[in-house]
């Protein structure tokens, strides 16, 4: 005969303090908003707070009997993969077009025509080669957390991507193009540090992809495996990052073109953003995260 | 939803309790027993608890600068540091005010008084990138991003454009926005001034958030007429300009860039007019509260 405790739950609205919804113990209110997919809510238990997890249990929340939620609409919603997808597809087509000199950006006597420099080729291979991988990785390696981001992301993002995209392309296929100082040795080295940093970047996903088993939104500490390309953990948290910037380094070093220079510099200052944030929190979730590890750069950020 | 929904329902637990006491919690939530306040947190209880969290501080923010320091604020010898700042700065618009005075009543004519405070101008608009300094720091409440892009522009007209396009020096349009600058900083200087001295005569907070009307499209008129002035010139001179091919892959032509900021001032001059007058009615709005000197 023992008694049973139920919880309630209200939701208001965060800004106008709307009664949304309210959870009985058996009769559950129908939610009248269905504009506001899952995606798009935002419930937390302080107006200004952080949002809750998908993951979090109201059993372990910092509440009484009766619980109050706050909700804010998120607006509109985008997948992430919608997003890679079409941030990376920009690139790849557009730098083809200057490679290929299609009409309008060069003067017409160039139309069509291809540069004399073999280097401008290799550069054009191996630009659309890691925007190649890029989208195969966003369909086949990698393992979101979120599904989705708000859909203003979405013009901000491809903004960035094509807009330098275009800028490169346009300085590295020009008729004016002026190929590297120290010729063939520059390039040659240039194509071994780019490789090498996008075969260790591949080698990251990889790594971090096994970490999680499909469906899952575990996280765990990496940590080096038989792949010598992954023993960079041992020294920096987010590695993948740190290839990226090799890899950009390299295309600076082929193609010796200033407009590459402050790409890589613009990702490298965004990178080491998210590094450190990414570092941050691991140090926060786990109590035995490896001291030696840096963010980005082995020792020094 | 769906997802929430079927957590809750998944957390229904038994818990095992004496019927009293399963009687009060039940009786709480319904509002039937009005003794609860201190064992249940009743929804109404939250609420109120939320709503004066949540309350903006009204009565702080005419006091200072209208973006509302609820942290402690500078220490006294950044207090210090910037009370002798803004004096200075004060003092030093002042000298530009009375030069392109004199210098009117000088010469009789509005034309060509650029000349005579071209120095001063230089230095003290120069020394205002002080300022992003001051937010980067956190002595200064405003965000790094704002501060610096309104100091750059400002140094850009300055240096990039009236100082290195000699031949706009005497266009009259230069006058035009100093002598916006020129009245707007001596009031902006004067207010962090007294501000940070906790004593703020009404007058100034009310220039300072009234003038901007006319000043605003004033200097911005201003500006853009001596850029446009300085586009033959630097086209002409090929000024600050790169062209291919160069070892660097790089071009850069002044002349577009030119014309694409006055572009751009397209988009940005409603968004800081209109800012500028919805901080007004949030500092000025709440003048029946409060007595004309504090």
């Amino acid at each position: 005969r023992s008694p049973v405790v139920f919880f309630e739950v209200e939701i208001l609205d965060a800004k106008t303090k709307d009664k949304l919804c309210f959870l009985d113990k058996v009769r559950v209110n129908l939610f009248p908003y269905p504009q506001w997919y899952p995606a798009r809510q935002s419930i937390r238990l302080d107006p200004k707070g952080k949002s809750l997890k998908d993951e979090d249990v109201l059993q372990h929340l910092p509440v009484g009997t009766t619980a109050t939620f706050y909700f804010r609409d998120l607006g509109s919603q985008i997948s992430w993969v919608t997003v890679f997808l079409t941030e990376y597809t920009g690139p790849l087509v557009i730098y083809l077009m200057f490679y290929f000199r299609v009409p309008f950006i060069y003067a017409p006597k160039y139309d069509f025509t291809t540069s004399k420099h073999w280097v401008v080729h290799l550069a054009c291979m191996c630009h659309s080669f890691h925007y190649m991988k890029r989208l195969l990785e966003t369909l086949f390696v990698h393992r979101f957390s979120h599904g989705t981001m708000p859909l203003r992301n979405i013009f901000k993002n491809c903004t960035y991507y094509w807009g330098f995209a275009a800028w490169m392309a346009y300085y590295i296929n020009h008729p004016l193009y002026t190929p590297p100082i120290y010729g063939e040795q520059q390039i040659r080295l240039a194509l071994i540090l780019f490789l090498f940093c996008q075969i260790g970047n591949f080698s990251i996903h990889i790594a971090l992809r096994n970490l999680r088993p499909p469906g899952s939104k575990t996280r765990k500490i990496p940590y080096p495996t038989k792949n010598p390309f992954t023993w960079i953990f041992l020294l920096v948290s987010c590695p993948n990052y740190t290839y990226e910037l090799g890899s950009w380094l390299g295309f600076t070093l082929m193609t010796q073109c200033l407009p590459v220079a402050f790409f890589t510099l613009v990702g490298f200052i965004q990178m080491t953003v998210w590094a450190k944030g990414k570092h941050r929190s691991y140090l926060k979730e786990f109590r035995d995260y490896p001291p030696l590890r840096s963010p980005i750069l082995p020792f020094i950020l | 939803m769906a997802a929430t929904r079927q957590k809750i329902k998944r957390r229904r637990r038994r818990i095992k309790t004496s019927l009293p006491a399963a009687a009060s919690i039940v009786s709480c939530v319904s509002g039937a027993d009005s003794r609860c306040q201190s064992e249940h947190r009743n929804i109404e209880g939250i609420i109120v608890d939320m709503s004066a969290a949540a309350a903006p501080g009204t009565s702080k923010g005419a006091h200072s600068d209208v973006t509302g320091r609820r942290k402690k604020g500078p220490g006294a010898l950044a207090t210090a540091y910037l009370v002798i700042y803004n004096v200075v700065m004060t003092a030093g618009w002042l000298v530009i005010a009375v030069g392109l005075v004199r210098a009117y009543l000088a010469r009789g004519s509005y034309h060509g008084l650029y000349y005579s405070i071209e120095k001063p101008l230089k230095f003290f608009q120069t020394g205002a990138v002080l300022e992003i300094l001051h937010c980067a720091v956190g002595i200064v409440p405003s965000s790094v991003v704002l501060t610096g892009f309104q100091v750059m522009s400002r140094v850009f007209l300055t240096w990039a454009v009236t100082h290195s396009v000699k031949e706009v020096q005497s266009e009259d349009s230069v006058l035009l926005f100093v002598t916006a600058w020129t009245v707007t900083e001596i009031i902006r200087y004067s207010f962090y001034t007294f501000s940070l001295l906790n004593h703020l005569p009404y007058l100034i907070k009310w220039a300072r958030y009234t003038f901007f009307f006319v000043l605003y499209p004033m200097g911005v008129t201003g500006e853009l007429l001596t850029i446009y002035a300085a586009l033959p010139h630097a086209q002409k001179t090929g000024l600050y300009s790169v062209t291919l091919p160069n070892k660097y892959n790089f071009s850069f032509d002044y002349h577009s860039f030119l014309i694409i900021v006055m572009v751009s001032y397209i988009p940005l001059f409603p968004q800081l007019y209109f800012h500028m007058v919805r901080q007004r009615k949030k500092v000025l709005g709440h003048t029946e509260d409060y007595s004309k000197v504090e």
